[in-house]
């Protein structure tokens, strides 16, 4: 029950952008603006972010709130993240190069955002396709190490945005001092600093 | 009553109907008309393609690049009816024989609008077609007899916190206020045009009331908006976004496919409205479009070097 409930919302933004597009095709500019390709890259892109935010904290959430079945959530909250920045990049292939793939290799040498969006798609593919409970026992305690890639995957999505924004840094800010205080969180929770401080 | 002829297409042909008769009801308003004035336009259609729809009004004054106003697309028409455009007085100074404060309408009196239908290319790889109303730019700056040592000519967009939200902003990072340049030779360029209304109407605030640039040629981050200030410069003033990327955002920023940009191949640009099934690209053309007139004032130079 709340597993669906969470697919549920966690899906909800894309429905929400599928009626959008279905109402723009009937009434065009209306529901995307006069540059559509534009509107639906940016928002999965930003709706990418808060989800991979999300997921990043869970396991807080579940420590600060001692409920521990929302734990449980953390692996179909991940996909979720991992599905809407594969739809982000889609859409961009798709709406901004056309699949013209030669521009594609020209983005991801001369255009550092791009890159850095890359890196981070490739750590969230890497952690999605090792999601499942089989790779989880095959890989043993490999899997946390593997899994800490979720840090760079955030990192790199946050410098994608730092470096693609020109003016208005609001935005970041906010979503980079969500990912900080997270961080926080994690270290003081490491077995090490529990004991207290290293001498 | 004497409307004077189009050099070459008839303006029926190429403005649609419905904009054409909006500027008359304009201008019978305002009064021109009824006063039995010449029509204040003579239309030009500089380098206009045959496939150069005129881009809907609605799109061209709420889809808006004015980063006082926000950096959103919409924040400006969202925010700039709070803009105060009357009195607007305009500081000139530097080489120039006359500089002092102005105000804006003895700068513009007795100097007639005409209309001119350009394509508008920005930077961020998006364009549009645009009816302008304006003043050629070599009339304005010459009123003020800039001198030999005059080489260059700067504009500064209003301060003005109370009205500019992103001006109070402490997420932004521009040194307010908004600066650009041009060199004389390209301010004197007949198609370097002081804008005073779109569309058969004057400019709404979100689109730089009450003047602002248009120079065709360059992207659309030259054409600043609601200038206060003119100075004549011996040396090429520093201009906002080349103080804030250099590397991405030079001085000249003319139109130019094969010079790549930092974060968006200008190769190519989306023609609004550009919908996800019709997007509307289209190449991007050397000084979009308007090389045979203005190529010239670049001859022997490198415009990889000076882009
Ligand atoms: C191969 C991977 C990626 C590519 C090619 C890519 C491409 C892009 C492009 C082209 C833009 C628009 C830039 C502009 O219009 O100025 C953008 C914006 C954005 N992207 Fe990505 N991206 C990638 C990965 C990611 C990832 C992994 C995330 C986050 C999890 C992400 C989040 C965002 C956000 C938040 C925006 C800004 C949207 C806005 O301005 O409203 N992207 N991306």
């Amino acid at each position: 029950m709340m597993q669906w409930m969470f697919g549920v919302s966690l899906a909800m933004p894309a429905i929400w952008l599928v009626g959008q597009i279905g109402l723009d095709l009937v009434y065009p500019g209306s529901y995307l603006g006069p540059d559509a390709g534009e509107t639906v890259v940016h928002y999965l892109g930003q709706t990418a972010l808060i989800i991979l935010l999300l997921a990043y904290s869970v396991s807080p959430l579940r420590r600060l709130t001692g409920i521990t079945m929302i734990a449980r959530q953390r692996r179909q909250v991940g996909l979720f993240a991992f599905t809407y920045v594969c739809l982000h990049a889609l859409s961009y292939l798709a709406f901004y190069l056309e699949f013209v793939w030669s521009d594609l290799l020209d983005d991801f040498s001369d255009r550092l955002y791009i890159a850095a969006g890359l890196g981070s798609l490739v750590c969230l593919t890497l952690m999605a396709a090792t999601s499942t409970r089989g790779w989880q026992r095959r890989m043993r305690r490999y899997w946390r190490v593997l899994h800490r890639l979720v840090y760079p995957a955030v990192g790199l999505a946050l410098l994608h945005l730092w470096w693609l924004t020109r003016d208005g840094y609001g935005e970041v800010v906010l979503y980079s001092l969500w990912f900080l205080v997270l961080s926080i969180e994690r270290l003081w929770h490491l077995p090490r600093f529990k004991r207290g401080w290293p001498a | 009553m004497l409307i004077r002829r189009p050099p070459k297409i008839s303006p029926l042909e190429i403005t649609p109907e419905a904009s054409y008769v909006t500027r008359r009801r304009w201008l019978k308003q305002a009064g021109i008309v009824s006063a039995g004035l010449t029509l204040p336009m003579t239309p030009t259609y500089a380098g206009l393609q045959p496939d150069d729809d005129i881009t809907p009004e609605r799109i061209a004054t709420t889809y808006n690049n004015f980063y006082e106003f926000g950096t959103g697309k919409d924040d400006p028409a969202e925010h700039a009816h709070n803009l105060t455009t009357d009195p607007w007085t305009v500081t000139v100074s530097g080489e120039a024989k006359k500089t002092g404060q102005f105000a804006f309408e003895d700068i513009v009196k007795g100097l007639t609008p005409q209309e001119r239908i350009y394509r508008f290319r920005c930077v961020e790889a998006w364009s549009m077609v645009v009816p302008w109303e304006g003043i050629e730019l070599s009339k304005i700056l010459a009123q003020f007899e800039p001198n030999g040592n005059a080489k260059y000519v700067e504009f500064k967009t209003l301060v003005r916190p109370s009205e500019m939200p992103e001006q109070r902003s402490v997420f932004s990072t521009i040194d307010w206020p908004y600066v650009e340049g041009l060199r004389m030779d390209e301010a004197y360029h007949p198609l370097s045009l002081m804008v005073t209304g779109m569309y058969g109407k004057p400019l709404p605030n979100q689109n730089g009331a009450p003047w602002r640039l248009m120079v065709p040629w360059k992207y659309g981050f030259k054409s600043v908006k609601s200038i206060v200030s003119i100075r004549f410069m011996q040396q090429a003033p520093r201009n906002t976004w080349n103080r804030l990327a250099p590397n991405e955002y030079g001085f000249y920023a003319n139109v130019n496919p094969s010079v790549s940009h930092p974060r968006w191949s200008q190769a190519s640009e989306r023609r609004l409205p550009s919908s996800l099934f019709n997007p509307n690209r289209r190449p991007t053309l050397p000084f979009n479009g308007y090389a045979d007139e203005v190529a010239g004032l670049y001859a022997g130079m490198d415009l990889a070097k000076f882009y």
